[in-house]
């Protein structure tokens, strides 16, 4: 080391070994103070301070145990709660198609019912009419017959033909047939 | 590091190697065995900041830690899982052992840190008495758990036949100088990188360079910063792998 001649020039007296290190009317000193330091530390450990550290990490971890169970409990419920809430909804969803048919189906039958006595209102009038029209038609031919008889004899008497009613009659009746 | 200046006379003075000098705290005395030193106050220091991050750090016992409740329970579980990992479930028993070296060293390293202050773990008396602890420990727990099985340790039923004697001697040798690399790495480093900070101090007297002097000295701090973790670190696991070389001496 670079410090011989220094502590030479110096003369220090605690310095007249190159090493402090190597001083060894110092090593009682250091040795008793150590054993001593060491004797301290190892009872503070063994005595306070490990035990009481690993009773502090053994509760932590049987917190966080005791914590990891129970959130793995609520969520056990909480999967049962929607698989309940799943069940109602399907149930409730079913309930509710099962009344749109009912209603539906209720519905149609009204309706048919409507329908049915509508057809039957509508056959009696149409039949109603049709013999109106029957009738309508029988006088109409009556008319035309009366009408076809007059002028006939008319324009008979107009020719200065005598001719019998019985006569005119047979020849309409006989011109209408044809 | 008081010595700084009383050489000012000479020009640039390098006491690199003062601030790990050994003095009485009060007075001027010789240094005797129960004389209250820097030693003495570094150490003491250690003492409180372990007992205050792990004993006043946890007093709440809160289940949610607080700051300083964390950081303890972080040393806890590093160290713990060290022991753990290296020596196996059956060394745990060890573990408030490991843990004492581990805070003992980290707080020591960190407390040289500060500017002024003294570095009881760069001392070779400190670290030897500790690696000598363990090889002890260590060699005492591997013959009473295995009895003469303690031997297989260095009789590698791996290698030929042949070569086992070889290797016999050789992991007799290195088995013995373990406690020698155990202590000398942790002085070393924290010696060596405490003196270099100093050398780079004592350059910043001069104008011209002393900024890159500062930076220096910034760069190596943090070097230093690492370093007084990692030699905590590895004089633990150490620990811990002669422990289960004791334990299970068949690899």
């Amino acid at each position: 080391m670079a410090t011989e001649a220094a502590d030479a020039a110096n003369g220090a007296a605690e310095s007249s070994v190159g090493m402090p290190q190597l001083d060894f009317s110092t090593f009682p000193n250091q040795v008793f103070w150590l054993v001593v330091t060491l004797v301290v530390i190892y009872l503070v450990l063994s005595r306070v301070a490990l035990p009481r550290i690993a009773e502090v990490l053994a509760a932590r971890q049987g917190a966080i145990t005791s914590d990891i169970a129970t959130a793995e409990e609520l969520k056990q419920k909480a999967a049962n709660a929607e698989e309940a809430y799943e069940r109602a909804l399907a149930e409730a969803r079913a309930e509710a198609g099962r009344i749109a048919a009912e209603a539906k189906a209720e519905m149609q039958a009204e309706v048919d019912a409507a329908i049915e006595r509508a057809d039957v209102e509508i056959a009696a009038k149409a039949a109603k009419s049709e013999v109106r029209i029957n009738e309508i038609r029988k006088s109409a031919a009556e008319a035309v017959r009366d009408v076809a008889r007059s002028a006939a004899g008319d324009v008979v008497a107009a020719l200065g033909v005598k001719v019998d009613g019985a006569a005119i009659d047979a020849a309409v009746a006989a011109q209408m047939k044809g | 590091m008081a010595t700084e200046t009383h050489g000012e006379e000479g020009g640039l003075a390098f006491h690199p190697m003062d601030q790990f000098i050994v003095k009485p705290l009060f007075g001027d005395g010789p240094v005797g065995i129960v004389t209250i030193t820097n030693v003495t106050f570094w150490m003491a220091l250690a003492v409180l900041c372990v007992v205050a991050l792990l004993v006043l750090g946890t007093r709440g016992r809160a289940l949610v830690p607080t700051r300083t409740q964390s950081i303890a329970e972080l040393a806890y579980g590093f160290v713990y899982r060290m022991v753990e990992d290296v020596v196996g479930k059956d060394g745990l028993r060890y573990f408030p052992y490991i843990m004492t070296l581990f805070m003992f060293i980290v707080f020591s390293n960190f407390l040289g840190l500060l500017p002024l202050s003294f570095t009881t773990t760069s001392h070779i008396a400190v670290t030897a008495v500790m690696a000598i602890v363990v090889f002890l420990t260590v060699t005492v727990i591997g013959f009473v758990k295995n009895g003469a099985g303690f031997f297989g340790l260095f009789w590698i039923q791996a290698a030929p036949l042949v070569l086992r004697p070889i290797l016999a001697v050789i992991e007799v040798i290195s088995y013995f100088v373990r406690p020698v690399s155990h202590s000398i790495r942790l002085a070393g480093n924290m010696m060596a990188g405490h003196a270099v900070i100093k050398v780079f101090a004592t350059f910043a007297a001069i104008a011209a360079i002393s900024p890159l002097s500062v930076l220096a000295i910034t760069a190596i701090y943090a070097l230093e910063t690492l370093v007084s973790f990692i030699q905590a670190y590895v004089f633990a696991i150490l620990t811990c792998v002669y422990l289960r070389d004791a334990l299970h001496p068949h690899h």
